[in-house]
């Protein structure tokens, strides 16, 4: 489904990552740990197009497509999602409003009908059932006055009702206490599926124990240096990422 | 430009004579003084245009573009009122309608005690010149007591199927004490004609009265539109304004309400849209004259190509105004680098124990926020237009006319669609 091959990004004239080669097939999930400043982030960043990442080397092919040809808005028609670590805080612009948008955009791609404002609803409030989410955060602007758990719990929101091919989710673990983070993951797990493809960025291993991944890579100064399955997160947790440098790395 | 003859009283003569004698004192503004500054009203000055007299030919057709169901419905054709366009079969009760013309040849009441009284001749250079030539136009006037729930929609058009002309439309409002009445005014012309549109319109607010005004200036875009509202509020009674504006090559718009009883209530809002090379000046003046008074203004501006604006919000609060309190807002949103505006809030606080609140800012679209939008699969255009739509938003809120507030919001997208390049 995803191949990266060589990818640098640049930030503001600064190059962080400086070539990460990875390979991801329907159905696997993927866990991405590293420190913090590793390039972790930017590397989520860079496959959801944001403008500020500059990919100055390498090439992603994303069911066969140049993903970095694609601008943002045809990447998540195409079926790329991301988590925000950082939701974006949208005042008057309504989250129902907005979804309904968002996932019309992606039918009209697909050549499938938009569904009209009955059909998502009654879409919407499965998707609601599922996630414990309160439904008056369909009515609010898009992550205005939310709490840190609210964000998150929306961006899952968000995910479920667009049922991406690839889902990356950057730090989706951050600021969540224990039982924000079980609906976050219960939420993320009921997703999966043999034709969806998870990136997992995060700094702690806590995450793990929700949503188990089948790869788990290591990051360190923008390059992977260690991959391994699940057991390397849990070593990480024991041990720490000092150490983990390419020099260190058992392969 | 001609004068008027007509038969009127004596009391609209005079009053006609004195603003004549006075705008030939005065003249045209120019931008040596304050208060235009930044706009330059030489293409006017310097242009002949002559008075516009009877219809032209898309003038029905244009009432009818903007009709909004279930509303009364005024026509006012080149600054005369237009009974054959009009509407006044559902005329609700407890509601006086005229043409000014008429109502003054037959001694209507309220309309001498009113008419050319509410604002201060002396200020404004251009509603002097409406009053020079104080001929027509619509009065209505709602009975105390009244709740007038059938929205009145007065419509003016002006065209002078190609021939430059200038129109002085003219409009009053008096609505009586405890009162209930939506007023909503569109300006539309015949599209590419160059006119010059000097448009008044007087508004009594009486005690606990409920008054909102409503304007759309969808004007040709080679027109000059200039207008003013000044409303007097009295103790306790409500006066809502919500200005949009879309239109016109100059336009220059200058509202003014005056607080004039205790605990007297005002929002004074608005959303414009200049593109091209519009030039969109707003002036409001809010006078804070009596103690526990509110005030709300909320203005928004999306500036796109060459356009420029000014926007100038000035508060007085007088000395007897205590527990005053006044919140303003301004807000800009610039879409190109080729867009300016002057804004200015003019405060003059006079007494101690107010609350008086103003914010000012200008900047371009959230760029953190137009990726997540297209991260979700929205492109530019639609990214942007959502969060325009929630920019202009807040104060389309206020538009109480379900089939109006439809009509604005298609009408303001449409023309933002027109010529708003968009960044790549």
């Amino acid at each position: 489904m995803l191949q990266v091959k060589n990818l640098k990004v640049r930030v503001e004239d600064r190059e962080i990552l400086k070539g990460i080669n990875l390979t991801v097939n329907k159905g696997e999930v993927h866990a991405i740990m590293g420190p913090n400043g590793s390039g972790k982030s930017t590397f989520a960043r860079a496959l959801s197009g944001h403008p500020g990442y500059e990919v100055t080397e390498g090439q992603v092919l994303y069911n066969g497509h140049d993903l970095l040809d694609m601008d943002p808005d045809e990447r998540a028609r195409e079926g790329v999602f991301m988590a925000f670590q950082y939701p974006v805080e949208i005042p008057g612009v309504n989250n129902a409003y907005f979804l309904k948008a968002a996932l019309n955009a992606k039918r009209k791609q697909q050549g499938l009908d938009e569904l009209d404002a009955m059909d998502f609803m009654k879409l919407v409030k499965e998707k609601l059932q599922v996630l414990h989410v309160d439904d008056s955060m369909l009515k609010r602007s898009v992550n205005e006055g939310f709490s840190g758990g609210e964000k998150k719990r929306n961006e899952i929101f968000h995910m479920a009702v667009l049922e991406p091919s690839l889902a990356l989710l950057d730090e989706t673990d951050s600021g969540l206490d224990i039982d924000a983070l079980r609906v976050v993951s219960d939420g993320v797990n009921a997703m999966r599926s043999p034709d969806r493809a998870f990136i997992v960025v995060t700094h702690y291993q806590r995450l793990l124990n929700y949503i188990v991944p089948d790869y788990v890579h290591v990051l360190s100064d923008g390059r992977i240096v260690r991959s391994g399955g699940r057991e390397l997160a849990l070593e990480l947790e024991e041990k720490g990422y000092a150490g983990q440098t390419a020099a260190g790395a058992t392969r | 430009m001609e004068a008027v003859a007509s038969a009127a009283p004596v009391w609209v003569r005079e009053r006609r004579d004195a603003a004549a004698k006075r705008f030939a004192e005065v003249g045209f503004p120019t931008t040596r003084l304050e208060d235009w500054r930044f706009t330059n009203v030489t293409p006017i000055a310097d242009a002949t245009f002559a008075l516009a007299q009877g219809s032209f030919a898309q003038a029905a057709s244009l009432v009818s573009s903007v009709n909004v169901p279930g509303a009364l419905r005024l026509a006012i054709v080149n600054g005369q009122f237009a009974a054959g366009l009009s509407d006044l079969s559902a005329m609700p009760k407890g509601v006086r309608i005229a043409g000014l013309r008429d109502g003054a040849r037959d001694g209507t009441d309220g309309l001498e005690q009113h008419l050319g009284k509410v604002f201060n001749l002396e200020t404004h250079p251009f509603a002097v010149l409406n009053t020079s030539h104080l001929d027509d136009g619509v009065a209505i006037m709602v009975t105390a007591g009244a709740v007038v729930e059938t929205p009145i929609h007065i419509v003016v058009v002006t065209g002078g199927d190609g021939k430059a002309v200038v129109a002085h439309p003219r409009v009053l409002v008096v609505a009586g004490a405890n009162s209930q009445v939506r007023i909503a005014q569109t300006f539309i012309g015949a599209p590419n004609d160059v006119y010059f549109n000097n448009a008044v319109a007087e508004v009594v607010v009486g005690e606990g009265a409920i008054v909102d005004y409503y304007t759309d200036q969808r004007e040709s875009d080679q027109a000059y539109h200039i207008a003013n509202i000044q409303a007097h509020v009295s103790a306790k009674g409500v006066f809502a304004s919500h200005a949009f504006s879309t239109g016109a090559k100059i336009q220059r718009h200058d509202i003014g309400i005056a607080l004039k009883g205790e605990g007297a209530d005002c929002t004074m809002n608005g959303v414009y849209l200049a593109d091209g090379e519009r030039l969109m000046d707003t002036h409001t003046s809010l006078d804070h004259a009596m103690p526990h008074c509110t005030s709300h203004e909320i203005y928004k501006g999306i500036l796109a190509g060459k356009a420029k604006a000014v926007f100038n919000g000035r508060i007085i609060v007088r000395l007897d105004a205590q527990k005053t309190d006044a919140k303003q807002t301004n807000r800009a949103l610039l879409l190109s680098d080729d867009a300016t505006i002057n804004s200015n809030p003019q405060l003059e606080i006079f007494a101690d124990d107010v609350k008086c609140t103003h914010g000012a800012a200008v900047g371009q679209l959230d760029e953190e926020a137009m990726f997540y939008l297209q991260a979700r699969g929205l492109n530019r255009l639609e990214a942007r237009d959502m969060l325009l739509h929630a920019f202009a938003g807040e104060v389309m809120e206020g538009l109480k006319i379900p089939a109006l507030r439809e009509q604005i919001e298609t009408n303001f997208f449409t023309a933002l669609a027109r010529d708003v390049a968009v960044s790549a």
